[in-house]
């Protein structure tokens, strides 16, 4: 716990807490212990989100900003108070990248002057680090896309993308949770359910976590949806 | 129950959202109008935050099969019981088959009605706020039926009314500094609370645009926390208020975060009206 950090009101009741404006796992792992030792020893925290390089903590409204931030600094500083987060996990995503999913393949090939074969084994060959989940309900941030698959995204956006679509946009990569608009690459499908409302915890990934994919078939895609449908299907991982 | 004869332009079930589910991306939603829902509510004997119904812009029509207590309060749009009018911000005592319709909009922009013992549609996610993707249904549609409690004879007899002092015809809406404000140039801070705006057509519960300020260097940032009431700077000068159906996160650079009451006024306002923006710091 070494950088220095920057402490802002953001809106009447939290306080946006600002680490160096970088993508960095060093910088999420700093920040999901500092997250921790707030969610432990602040006693009027409601809860905090973090996203790449910023952590949103929620508070009672009842609090004064330079004490609380006083109180802060102190707990950051305070190595005895380091706690070991829980274990982050890698989740094996079932991707099929079958061209009738992934549509934007035979584009993206031809324009990296690649086959689609080494574009789908570049896509599964590296585990991605979870970082956060916004823009949709159970949309995952991952980084960690190998730079020759980095594409700019697509001048207009599709009104629609399906639900479980693999994508690829700017530097990123990332799988459509529900039906939406978007600007991405689409290059493949998962059959898995990235969120459920009716679940206590309506997604199964979180903030360290890191998702793996693996190719499937056509015929194993249609598989695991029948499984995922009837609430069968359990996802395999690994601690880490 | 309670049958929707018509759905009016935009009803849907709304209480004060899904606050502490955002680590899951999932949009805060709940009522536009925080300060009009809570008056509704009290005056029936309700939690503040009970489920009411959010009428936009105008229409409706309702058909109560039971008795139960309602208030009207935010827009005035001409509500009528079996065709005579009644007045906002009162108690009503509903009897079954009386019919509440909705016509024309007069002031404000989002009309509250709450029912003794609130809305009983399915809880997700600890909130009964309509958001698609999350509840099974995103508006109300027509023959569509609500679950109210029966009418306890213990209600609250007191037949006190209170006028609210809330003035949603301001044009005001005050303003904190926002994340990125500090690095507006000292014109742009000057003329971002001096600049008349005016509230675009892309208005909706997921955010307001607002035309009127141009200049814009800014770069994005990397994606970060938004919420209800952060004021975006788009590369093309547009200003976006995020409202309550807002995404949890975004790449503009955030310049203002409006006070929790001005976020409550700017929801009574519509396209085409204009606000200003007014330094809190």
């Amino acid at each position: 716990m070494a950088y220095t950090l920057t402490y802002k009101l953001f809106s009447e009741c939290s306080i946006l807490i600002t680490w160096p404006a970088r993508i960095s796992e060093t910088i999420l792992n700093d920040m999901l212990c500092f997250k921790h030792k707030i969610e432990n020893s602040i006693s009027n925290f409601l809860y905090a989100t973090n996203a790449y390089h910023t952590l949103l903590v929620h508070f009672n409204s009842d609090f004064v900003f330079d004490d609380l931030v006083k109180q802060l600094k102190m707990l950051y500083k305070d190595k005895g108070k380091d706690l070991k987060t829980g274990s982050s996990r890698l989740w094996r995503i079932p991707v099929c990248y079958d061209t009738c999913f992934g549509i934007d393949l035979e584009a993206m090939a031809l324009d990296k002057k690649m086959t689609v074969k080494s574009i789908v084994e570049t896509h599964c060959a590296t585990p991605y680090t979870v970082y956060f989940i916004g823009f949709l309900p159970g949309f995952l941030y991952l980084g960690g896309l190998d730079n020759i698959l980095a594409t700019p995204r697509k001048a207009s956006p599709r009104l629609e993308v399906k639900k479980g679509a693999v994508a690829i946009g700017g530097m990123q990569t990332g799988v459509y949770p529900n039906a939406s608009p978007g600007g991405w690459h689409i290059i493949g499908n998962s059959p898995i359910h990235f969120f459920n409302p009716l679940l206590d915890t309506p997604c199964f990934a979180r903030p360290g976590d890191k998702i793996e994919f693996y190719p499937i078939s056509l015929k194993t895609h249609q598989d695991i949806s029948v499984l995922v449908k009837e609430q069968v299907y359990v996802l395999d991982y690994k601690l880490l | 129950m309670i049958k929707v004869l018509k759905p009016g332009f935009y009803t849907s079930v709304q209480d004060f959202g899904r606050e502490g589910y955002q680590h899951f991306g999932v949009p805060y939603s709940g009522v536009m109008d925080r300060q009009s829902a809570a008056f509704a509510n009290s005056l029936v004997g309700n939690l503040i935050n009970d489920a009411v119904l959010e009428l936009t812009m105008t229409g409706g029509a309702f058909l109560f099969e039971q008795e139960t207590l309602i208030a009207i309060c935010g827009a005035n749009m001409c509500a009528k019981l079996n065709g005579i009018k009644v007045p906002l911000n009162k108690r009503l005592h509903i009897k079954p088959l009386d019919v509440l319709t909705f016509g024309k909009l007069i002031n404000g922009f989002r009309c509250y009605i709450a029912v003794f013992g609130g809305f009983k549609t399915k809880t997700i996610m600890g909130s009964k706020s309509f958001y698609t993707g999350i509840t099974p249904q995103s508006f109300l549609k027509k023959d569509d039926v609500l679950k109210i409690d029966a009418l306890k004879k213990t209600y609250y007899k007191n037949n006190t009314t209170f006028i609210p002092n809330f003035n949603f015809t301001t044009n005001d809406l005050e303003a904190f500094k926002g994340p990125e404000y500090s690095s507006l140039s000292a014109s742009q801070k000057r003329l971002l609370f001096n600049t008349p705006l005016t509230i675009s057509n892309h208005s909706s519960r997921m955010g307001y645009q607002l035309k009127g300020f141009v200049s814009n260097n800014l770069p994005s940032i990397i994606t970060s926390m938004v919420r209800p009431g952060t004021v975006q700077l788009t590369p093309s000068g547009m200003l976006i208020v995020l409202m309550r159906d807002c995404q949890t996160t975004g790449g503009y650079p955030r310049v203002l975060q409006l006070s929790a009451k001005a976020i409550n006024i700017l929801s009574q306002k519509y396209m085409g009206q204009e606000v200003y923006f007014k330094n809190m710091d």
